[in-house]
């Protein structure tokens, strides 16, 4: 048979898509090439009794909209907010956030009255931002050199939304979008810690230091959500991050759609310049009226088309399109909660994310171990307890700690990542934790550590980029994955880009994936009534 | 024992240093928050407690208010440049109401000053402004310390206020409207300042917070013939309506907080024009405000308003013609003291001239009733009281 | 005491472009500078006995075309020699760039023989799409108070590159210059030089966003063209300053200004250090703006939140400048010694030697660009011996110890200078190192970077220095900026000082 879609890989996106063109009325069958759902959005019992949320770990940017267009808490998806977090300083004291406006304000105020206070209007200023940017990331970008109605009445709206600020906040908003992370905090703050925990958003998933300009967007595209309302607040995905795709999978089967584990793509068949299925690596062969790629830009088309069906500058600019990775992970077994010696016992922000780099600098040094090749000597992490919260992940008393890493890079001063590399970086990292948790590591169960190495190979992230694709403006908005390829469209008929390669770019968002949908339903002239456009921002 | 610093937490809300005798007060248990303290909303009756304010004597817990201290060789010339009124005009001893901007000439708050000494002064307000002032003291010797933990503050209101505080063992007989004394108490000082936020007679009396609750008994014991009482805020927002007194936050959002764009209003469209001082020199928005006021562009005016019936308005939507929405109320009314149903509401000044109406939305048993009435734009305050600013003030 | 129309603050070249527009304009202009000459950081200096420096900066890349024109800058005031560049290898395997930014080149990779040529006119057409906007006042980012049918003509004229192309501008607008050389070339020694280039005088590494577009920048000041000014940079100061005395422009030296003269909320003159005062309706600073209102004007006179702005203004200078006393002719394996000669051996070693000033210390390998002034004629040096010029980055511009921080800089060079040039070492008759803070301290530059204010896209254009100081008026009435503080930066151009003029003269007929 022949499928109105067949969409290659079953990460977020690609189930976000596969649902709206379900219900659509659409044919459609998602192939996958592991024996599970979900790309970097999973739960993993890798651990007998541990569940782990062993890619992404935490949830603020997935939209809301499409949680309710596509009905996910009847499938099981329940997001749970959580509280706060800490900074620990090297001189043994740690500087903590608070979910209590006052309560934080107060902690502030212990390393600077000053910077205190000022964060309220630094939280203004960035709550802004977000009004601004929200509207866009539900709409397909428009092609600034195209004289297209759709595309100029798409830009005349870009401009309307920019003019509707005055100057001096359109000014602002420019410069922030601009400026390093670095430059952006010495506006407001005065104090390194604050700083440095203010910086944590613009780095995470970043191939690039908090002195990097450009870096004041990435903290935007880690701000940008919310949980149920509560701008730039973030959240577990109860069952770990595998439940959105769990209840994604759910929705995508009530709504009549397929999905095909364990059949890895091979190679993604055109004829007459249209793409007609995919061969499988298992040796079958799907056959899609449209064929829907939520892999990475790079993946699907350096390794999976033929380069003679692609115009030669489409090639060089999906070659030039830059997914240099600079994360790692290690998921860890624990036997009991850590006991952080800079925290009082009881502490509520321990259930929040934890970080062990109280100065800008030293994250910058983190990114300059990772620019000369290496892994980070002395690495951001950004350490989460998820089952202080969410009790299922783990039997009772034990726990989960997921540990997200800066700087890991592609690979080790030019070459690929070895065994004992990652043992190095799972070793740094934990020596780090048990400096600020003396016993931690006698407490440890089991370790499973990634480096983009292992991501590449397990969720197929080219260079293991978590976000498909590096945020900078070259490869935002129109210019994303590549320019004049901005709205899910690609060189070739009927072959559609649906993955975080595309705009908005990444993270567990789901928007790449619905917009791509909305463009797919467009062309093929089908019902969109039961897509949300964003939800009004008053 | 010494508490450790990190366990604020645990009381996201601080108790004031009247504590212990406002929850003892607090039949209700009824509390809100107010700046980072717990504070009551209602003591016991909030009818009986407005009614106090302008019949008897009331206490009301000032401590959250914020409290800056400015002192240096500088702090006129800070002020001067930070605030839209000429502090050069204020005498030692004495309290001025002001207001400051942004550059744009926007409001970033209102508040009192007090000048204590040569090079001393007081800054009270609603809202948290550190890093602003901080800024504005660039290049100038001024010292700027938050001391509103260091100072408790609490308001006596009421006809019978003078009274009290003369039986109390404090002579406020010759202290005029803001106005500044200090008299001994328990070995030290108490500071009062003729001033309040009730539009009644009434004085503000600062101390320190280990002396708060020996003030509290002192005076609830002094006050006692005048049935002196503590009041919640419930009570004193209806008083402060009656005098026509505007809050931040409330009635304006301060610039600094604003997200949209069209939040923001400068004093000439808050009617706080009469403060600035055009001639003192450069302050902080006088070239945004000046280009206001010359080419005429306030948007907005702030207006009180007088609605018929007696339904509380507040929130209500106003339009010009009953179609057309030109403002929206922000403080609202039945006043018991003058029997009008009082508002006060920003209206584009464009429709001044116009027909106004408000559109009332007035929950009745889970249903809300609509109104649409006309309203008349009348002069605040609403409520001049002779014995706000007769000195010395009668003895009732 | 004669009366003037304008009084511009600091002779430097925007100062004099500024000054010569004016008094073209018809008004009595008065231009006071500092020093006992009028020159700024152009004007060289006697650093060693019988040795003397081409100034502070030592190549002209971006003299633009109005001032030139507009002051008959012609080649018999100024002898503008065109130079090439090489890009020097350890090896003796230069890279040589002739022509205008390297229309030529001589042993260059195989690789990259015709991807050069395809890049470089890439850059050399974004960049003279850009360069109309040099020439004019910033536009505004409102409906009024701009020339839309101009902008709608620039508008077109970059839409009018084709799709591809403008489409490919608008990625590569705030890309890195770091990637654009990895997609492109291969050649080391051409990336090192084209990494070096970019960054030259920026306070950010190749691998920093936002990087390619000062490279545009400089471009599209003058296509890539370089020259060396026989006789120093001070040559080009020279004959502008003839030109405005020419022009009838009043010009005081040694004369300092201590501070703005305010009254009825506007600038009405200036104090000097000695006490006298100059009035003039319009007042002109063309020195930095956290100068001008930081010190002249101060903060009474101006609001919070712009003083707060100014004093963020991101002013960190990257480079110092070295000059060296050579009793003979260094040997730099047999490079042209009458060439820009860099040392930048790839665009890795230009990150790396940015690496260390985030955090105050000096590079271990720095990068730099060396002239020797001596090989274009006499007036430099005693004869037989030589002058080296030298551009070193990245210099940190607050280090915890300053000397300590100089005297490791000064030996990283050195070693670098002796590894091209074996023997260099031991032609030192004398060295001279000004780090961003002895620039600082000698010209008043704030942390001593040579475009007062960085050159930043968030400084850049419209938001240059600040947004509200786009349009060279200030707001303090009266008083106006020309500076390199101002859109379009600094480098010895005058762009700044002509747009500026230009718009106090609209400003005055309005």
């Amino acid at each position: 048979m022949t499928y109105d879609a067949v969409i290659l890989g079953a990460g977020h996106n690609g189930l976000v898509a596969a649902c709206y063109l379900a219900r659509a009325g659409m044919r459609v069958c998602v192939v996958e090439k592991n024996d599970w759902v979900g790309g970097a959005a999973v739960s993993r019992e890798l651990f007998p009794g541990f569940t782990y949320s062993n890619c992404s770990y935490v949830n603020s940017l997935f939209r809301p909209e499409i949680m309710r267009d596509l009905e996910l808490p009847k499938f099981g998806l329940q997001i749970l907010p959580y509280e706060g977090g800490a900074v620990f300083t090297e001189s043994g004291d740690s500087l903590g956030m608070f979910r209590d406006h006052d309560a934080n304000r107060r902690e502030m105020a212990r390393f600077s009255p000053r910077d205190a206070e000022a964060y309220d209007r630094y939280s203004r200023d960035i709550a802004r931002h977000c009004r601004f940017i929200r509207p866009l990331l539900m709409r397909t970008p428009p092609d600034p050199a195209s004289f297209r109605p759709r595309d100029i009445g798409e830009l005349a709206w870009l401009g309307k939304q920019l003019f509707g600020l005055s100057e001096a906040q359109m000014c602002d908003m420019i410069r922030f979008w601009s400026m390093s992370i670095a430059d952006y905090l010495d506006q407001y703050f005065e104090n390194p810690v604050i700083k440095a925990y203010q910086a944590v958003g613009a780095i995470i998933g970043t191939a690039l230091g908090p002195m990097s300009p450009g870096t004041a967007y990435v903290l935007l595209h880690h701000a940008m959500g919310d949980v149920d309302g509560n701008l730039g607040a973030w959240g577990y995905a109860r069952g770990g991050m595998g439940a959105i795709t769990k209840a994604l999978a759910g929705s995508l089967a009530a709504a009549g759609g397929e999905v095909r584990t364990g059949a890895g793509v091979q190679k993604i068949l055109v004829a007459n310049g249209r793409a007609v299925g995919v061969a499988l690596a298992n040796g079958d062969e799907v056959r899609g009226t449209r064929i829907v790629s939520n892999m990475d830009v790079k993946r699907t088309f350096l390794r999976h088309v033929d380069e003679t069906e692609l115009p030669g500058a489409f090639v060089r600019r999906v070659r030039d399109f830059k997914t240099r990775g600079s994360s790692g992970k290690l998921n860890i077994a624990l036997d009991r909660a850590p006991r952080f010696t800079a925290l009082p016992e009881g502490a509520p922000n321990l259930k929040g994310d934890l970080h062990f780099t109280d100065s800008i600098e030293k994250m910058e040094h983190a990114y300059d171990d990772w620019k000369a090749g290496h892994f980070s000597r002395d690495p951001f992490q950004d350490v989460m307890i998820p089952t202080l919260i969410d009790p299922t992940m783990t039997p009772p008393g034990k726990h989960f700690m997921s540990c997200f890493v800066q700087y890991a890079p592609p690979r080790i001063e030019g070459s690929d990542w070895t065994d004992a590399d990652r043992d190095a970086f799972g070793q740094t990292c934990l020596d780090q934790i048990e400096r600020y948790a003396p016993g931690f590591k006698n407490s440890v169960l089991h370790v499973e550590v990634r480096t983009p190495r292992e991501l590449e190979a397990e969720v197929g992230l080219t260079e293991g980029n978590i976000f498909q694709g590096e945020l900078t403006f070259d490869q935002l908005l129109f210019n994303r994955p590549v320019p004049g390829y901005a709205q899910y469209r690609t060189p070739i008929r009927d072959l559609w880009l649906c993955g975080s390669s595309t705009h908005p770019g990444g993270g567990v968002m789901g928007a790449p994936g619905r917009n791509a949908a909305a463009e797919i339903l467009r062309e093929a002239k089908a019902p969109r009534n039961h897509m949300s456009d964003a939800y009004a921002v008053l | 024992m010494t508490v450790d610093p990190r366990l604020h937490y645990e009381t996201p809300l601080k108790q004031t240093p009247f504590h212990a005798r406002t929850s003892a007060a607090n039949k209700m248990n009824h509390w809100g928050a107010w700046a980072g303290y717990t504070t009551a909303i209602v003591y016991e009756d909030d009818a009986m407690e407005f009614s106090a304010i302008r019949n008897a004597a009331t206490l009301y817990d000032l401590c959250p208010m914020v409290k800056y201290r400015l002192t240096g060789p500088d702090a006129q010339a800070y002020l001067n440049r930070l605030t839209l009124r000429d502090v050069g005009k204020l005498p030692v001893g004495a309290v001025h109401y002001t207001a400051w901007c942004d550059d744009a000439g926007k409001l970033l708050d209102d508040g009192t000053l007090f000048h204590f000494g040569a090079q001393d002064y007081r800054l009270c307000c609603q809202e948290r402004h550190l890093p602003w002032m901080l800024d504005a003291a660039f290049m100038l010797d001024v010292k700027i310390v938050d001391e509103t933990e260091d100072i408790a503050a609490i308001s006596l209101q009421g006809p019978c206020a003078a009274s009290v505080l003369v039986s109390a063992g404090f002579d406020v007989s010759g202290l005029r409207p803001f106005r500044i004394a200090t008299f001994p108490f328990a070995k030290r000082a108490v500071t009062v300042s003729r001033t309040g936020f009730t539009g009644d007679l009434g004085y503000e009396l600062w101390i320190a917070p280990d002396l708060a609750l020996q003030l509290w008994d002192h005076l609830m014991q002094a006050g006692a013939p005048w049935g002196l009482r503590p009041v919640g805020s419930q009570a004193l927002n209806l008083a402060r309506i009656e005098a026509g007194f505007i809050t931040t936050t409330y009635d304006f959002i301060p610039a600094h907080q604003a997200l949209r764009e069209d939040r923001v209003r400068s004093p000439l469209e808050m009617g706080l024009g009469w403060m600035i001082d055009w001639d003192k020199g450069h302050f902080n928005g006088r070239r945004a405000l000046l280009a206001e006021r010359d080419a005429k562009t306030s948007r907005w005016a702030f207006v009180g308003l007088d609605i018929p019936g007696n339904v509380e308005a507040g929130g209500s939507l106003i339009y010009a013609g009953k179609t057309k929405e030109a403002g929206f109320i922000t403080a609202a009314a039945w006043s018991p003291t003058t029997k009008r149903n009082l508002a006060m509401a920003h209206v584009e000044r464009k429709y001044l001239g116009r027909d106004l109406w408000v559109e009332i939305y007035a929950l009745r048993e889970l249903q809300y009733a609509k109104l649409m009435l006309p309203v008349t734009i009348v002069d605040r305050p609403f409520l001049r009281l002779p014995r706000r600013t007769a000195t010395p003030p009668g003895s009732v | 005491m004669p009366s003037f129309d304008a009084l511009i603050i600091g002779g430097g070249t925007n100062g004099l472009a500024c000054a010569a527009r004016l008094a073209k304009g018809g008004l009595a202009v008065m231009v006071v500078e500092a020093g006992e000459k009028p020159g700024g950081a152009a004007r060289g200096w006697e650093f060693a006995p019988g040795y003397r420096t081409p100034g502070l900066a030592h190549l002209v890349y971006t003299l633009d075309q109005r001032v030139a024109s507009g002051m008959n800058l012609s080649a018999q005031d100024i002898d503008l020699k065109s130079l090439s560049t090489i890009a020097l290898s350890e090896s003796g395997h230069h890279l040589t760039l002739a022509g205008d930014f390297g229309a030529e080149t001589t042993g260059l990779a195989d690789a990259d023989r015709k991807a050069w040529p395809d890049l470089r006119a890439r850059l050399l057409r974004y960049a003279a799409a850009l360069a109309p906007f040099r020439a004019m006042a910033p536009p505004r980012l409102a409906a009024s108070g701009n020339d839309w049918p101009r902008l709608a003509r620039l508008g077109l004229g970059l839409r009018g590159m084709g799709a591809e192309d403008f489409r490919e501008l608008l990625r590569m607008m705030l890309t890195n210059v770091w990637d654009v050389l990895e997609d492109n070339l291969t050649d080391d020694r051409l990336k090192g030089l084209i990494a070096f280039d970019a960054t030259l005088g920026a306070w950010l590494g190749p691998r920093s966003p936002n990087s390619l577009i000062l490279l545009l920048n400089r471009l599209a000041g003058a296509s890539g063209a370089l020259t060396f000014p026989v006789g120093g940079m001070g040559a080009v100061t020279d004959a502008m300053t003839r030109a405005i005395e020419a022009q009838g422009v009043h010009l005081r030296t040694g004369a300092r200004v201590a501070r703005m003269i305010v009254q009825g909320d506007r600038a009405v003159g200036v104090a000097l250090a000695s006490g006298e005062e100059l009035r003039a309706g319009t007042v002109v600073s063309a020195i930095g703006p956290k100068e001008t209102f930081l010190d002249l004007v101060g903060p009474a006179h101006l609001d919070t939140e712009f003083i707060t702005a100014m004093r963020h203004q991101k002013a960190r200078g990257g480079a110092a400048k070295l000059h060296l006393a050579l009793t003979a002719a260094p040997d730099f394996r047999g490079a042209d010694l009458r060439a820009r000669l860099v040392i930048a051996p790839s665009a890795h070693a230009v990150e790396t030697a940015f690496n260390p000033i985030k955090y105050g210390g000096v590079p271990a390998r720095p990068v730099m660009e060396v002239m020797l002034p001596s090989a274009h004629g006499a007036g430099f040096a005693p004869k037989g011996a030589h002058v080296l010029s030298a551009i070193v980055q990245f210099a940190p511009h607050t280090p915890a110890d300053k000397d300590a921080a100089r005297a490791a800089m000064l030996e990283a060079a050195l070693t670098v200078l002796e590894d091209h040039a074996p023997g260099l070492r031991a032609l030192i008759a004398h060295a001279e190192l000004l780090m961003p803070y002895d620039i600082e301290a000698r010209y008043g530059m704030t942390g001593g970077n040579w475009h007062h204010g960085e050159l930043s896209v968030e400084q850049m254009l419209f938001l240059r220095p600040l947004p509200s100081l786009a349009r060279y008026a200030t707001p303090l009435p009266g008083l106006w900026l020309a500076g390199a503080g101002s859109h379009p930066g600094g480098g010895i151009s005058g762009a700044a000082g002509w747009n500026a003029a230009e718009r106090i003269l609209a400003e005055a007929r309005a």
